[in-house]
């Protein structure tokens, strides 16, 4: 995010620590949540930096409240994120669909422990990424975003706004409990250099104003309480003028657009790194801090002689299919390294077929070790 | 009757025409036949219209069921959200907004089941939202189950040999959360209910407002209760006649009326100002 000229500043920070600053940074003004662990820390950071900035924290009654008060906030004008953990994230699936057909802006944290239910709350898992991708009813897409070590936590909490702002969508940041109480080097960009990016608000005339209606970008205009819009909001299917319909072929026109609206903003939404893939013959999928063990592996794998390489999503929905078929060209074996019992590795068989596809798999509450990984490059060899 | 309608209706500072608060090409409305739900909103624009208020700084915020619906009419800035948590969206639009005139519409389920927890936190927090609800004793929208205020012994569709569970007092239950004012109303009793909902609105902190309103078409009818114009008289009969202005009415002849009027108003301080004067404070002082 930081134009590297800028200047820095460095600071030792926690994972949730420095997504609580980033938030602020990227112009969070509003926060909402409720105590759960391993994610306390962005709340309890954030009560403290937001008065500084003149804006609001509050503690609310329970997780579904705290979904429902960050989309109240947005959708009066104000950047807005809660943070969670699993159980957490399942009581906020109902509203989050809200902001998805609602169209509000909004960051939601997900300090991922293991699972189900109550599940470790101190131990790391990576389990939510199908939750996260599919946890709120009905067809929708959804941007999920997934970094692998504290100073990411900052770039893609800024990223988070600016996709949640430029998009009209609640963008979700899957942290893993080691990320989040990770502390690290960060060097935090100076706030005047950060690219942030604001809605598009409504600037016709009153009577002209379509409330969900789109040009080219797929992406409507979102009208601030008090400016005169005077604007319907629904959870209800609604047409352009945002009021509720079920006349067919209206519904399947703005499901449509709906669904894809991210399709034409792929280069933008899309990220992620690649390692040594142009050679590799083993492919190493991975993200968050399974990544980091896969990052060694790599390199220890190289050190041997194997070609091995990495291809880590950031952004992990939409899932970016394109680059990972061009990663994968050379590889005989892709090994999908991740804190559960295989849920991206499904995303990954559906892009690349099943022949070649095998998963790296702890769910025993330990993060997975390079040694894991090279077992596992051991084995099929 | 009509004539007497009319003249209290142009009491107010400009002639009240309830059709210039409502979004006139929705109509014709969903509401049943009977449904005292459109005199409580009638009521509403009424108190907002002597009010003189904005219409583009009323946000009005609601849930699901027949009392989710009623906000889409008005000619405002409104929120149609998700079942049971209108006062959840409400509390982050009036802390990121607090120059909006924030009033939320629900019903008996919306509020007291399913949301129970967000309004007992709400009358606790004082946050300056006015809450109507609306009590018509049934779940309508999905076809008349048993809610938390059904009357013992009546019949839903969930409770075929009546109800036997106990009734919740939502005024009670607010005042001992902490609302800052509550009050409760009849829908026949339409001035009346206006001026309650003008002192809610009016009100600094948190406003409960209980509207006894009727379910005609499938309550009404399932139990016997008359046709619209019977069930409004009999909830009226019901209540205690008018507790409003201070004035106590002791009806040992009807032990199991609710009172009406307002029934709590206090000044306690109202939560967003308190949060945003210790935050400026903290930081003069940090």
């Amino acid at each position: 995010m930081a134009k590297a000229s800028t200047k820095t500043n460095a600071q030792n920070l926690q994972g949730n620590n420095a997504c609580a600053l980033a938030a602020v940074a990227a112009g969070c003004r509003f926060y909402a949540g409720y105590p759960i662990t391993p994610s306390s820390e962005v709340a309890e950071r954030m009560s403290l930096e937001l008065p500084k900035v003149d804006g609001t924290f509050i503690q609310m009654e329970d997780e579904i409240a705290s979904m429902g008060a960050i989309l109240g906030a947005s959708m009066g004008g104000v950047k807005s994120m809660t943070a969670t953990s699993g159980p957490g994230f399942s009581l906020k699936q109902e509203n989050l669909g809200y902001g998805v057909i609602a169209e509000v802006p909004c960051v939601i944290i997900n300090v991922m422990r293991g699972g189900p239910s109550t599940g470790m709350p101190t131990r790391p898992a990576q389990g939510d990424v199908m939750q996260a991708r599919w946890g709120t009813h009905g067809d929708h897409q959804i941007i999920v975003i997934s970094p692998a070590s504290v100073s990411e936590v900052y770039e893609q909490t800024v990223r988070a706004f600016n996709l949640a702002e430029q998009f009209r969508t609640p963008v979700v940041l899957l942290i893993d409990e080691v990320i989040g109480h990770l502390v690290e080097t960060v060097h935090v960009p100076d706030p005047a250099s950060l690219d942030v990016v604001d809605r598009k608000w409504a600037d016709v005339a009153a009577d002209k104003y379509r409330p969900y209606e789109a040009g080219k970008d797929m992406v409507p205009a979102m009208a601030r309480p008090g400016d005169g819009y005077r604007v319907h909001t629904t959870g209800l299917t609604h047409d352009e003028s945002g009021f509720p319909t079920q006349d067919p072929e209206t519904v399947d026109r703005v499901s449509k657009r709906l669904l894809n609206k991210f399709d034409p903003h792929r280069k933008v939404i899309d990220h992620f790194e690649e390692l040594n893939v142009k050679d590799a013959e083993v492919l190493i999928v991975s993200y968050g801090i399974s990544a980091r063990a896969a990052r060694g592996a790599v390199k220890q794998a190289r050190d041997a002689g194997i070609k091995a390489g990495l291809f880590r999503p950031v952004t992990i929905w939409p899932f970016p299919e394109k680059a990972l078929v061009k990663a994968a060209k050379k590889a005989k074996r892709i090994l999908v390294a991740e804190m559960n019992a295989g849920q991206l590795s499904l995303e990954v068989e559906r892009v690349l077929g099943r022949d070649r596809v095998s998963g790296v798999n702890r769910i025993d509450g330990e993060a997975i070790s390079p040694a894991d990984i090279i077992d596992a490059i051991g084995k099929g060899a | 009757m009509a004539k007497k309608k009319q003249s209290a209706e142009t009491s107010g500072p400009k002639e009240f025409d309830v059709m210039s608060y409502l979004r006139r090409d929705l109509f014709p409305h969903f509401l049943c036949p009977g449904c005292g739900h459109g005199i409580a909103l009638r009521a509403l624009m009424w108190a907002a219209h002597e009010l003189g208020l904005d219409k583009d700084k009323i946000a009005i915020v609601s849930g699901i069921g027949c009392s989710g619906r009623l906000g889409a009419y008005v000619d405002a800035n409104t929120f149609h959200t998700t079942h049971g948590r209108p006062l959840a969206y409400a509390t982050g639009l009036k802390l990121a907004r607090p120059d909006l005139h924030v009033i939320v519409i629900t019903g008996d389920g919306d509020c007291l089941a399913i949301g129970g927890n967000h309004l007992i936190h709400a009358c606790r927090r004082n946050l300056d939202i006015t809450c109507m609800m609306l009590n018509n004793e049934v779940y309508g929208m999905t076809g008349g189950q048993v809610s938390p205020t059904t009357s013992q012994d009546r019949y839903t569709t969930t409770t075929p040999t009546g109800n036997t569970e106990a009734t919740f007092d939502s005024c009670k239950l607010a005042e001992a959360a902490g609302a800052s004012f509550v009050g409760r109303e009849v829908t026949v009793q339409t001035p009346t209910l206006k001026n309650l909902l003008k002192d809610a609105i009016d009100h600094k902190g948190f406003s409960f407002v209980e509207v006894i309103s009727d379910c005609t078409e499938i309550y009404g009818r399932k139990n016997d209760l008359g046709n619209s114009p019977e069930m409004i008289l009999s909830q009226k009969s019901q209540m205690r006649p008018d507790s409003y202005g201070g004035v106590i009415v002791d009806e040992p002849f009807r032990p199991n009326a609710l009172p009406t009027g307002v029934l709590t108003r206090s000044d306690r301080a109202e939560y967003g100002e308190t949060y945003r004067s210790t935050m400026a404070s903290s930081k003069k002082g940090a």
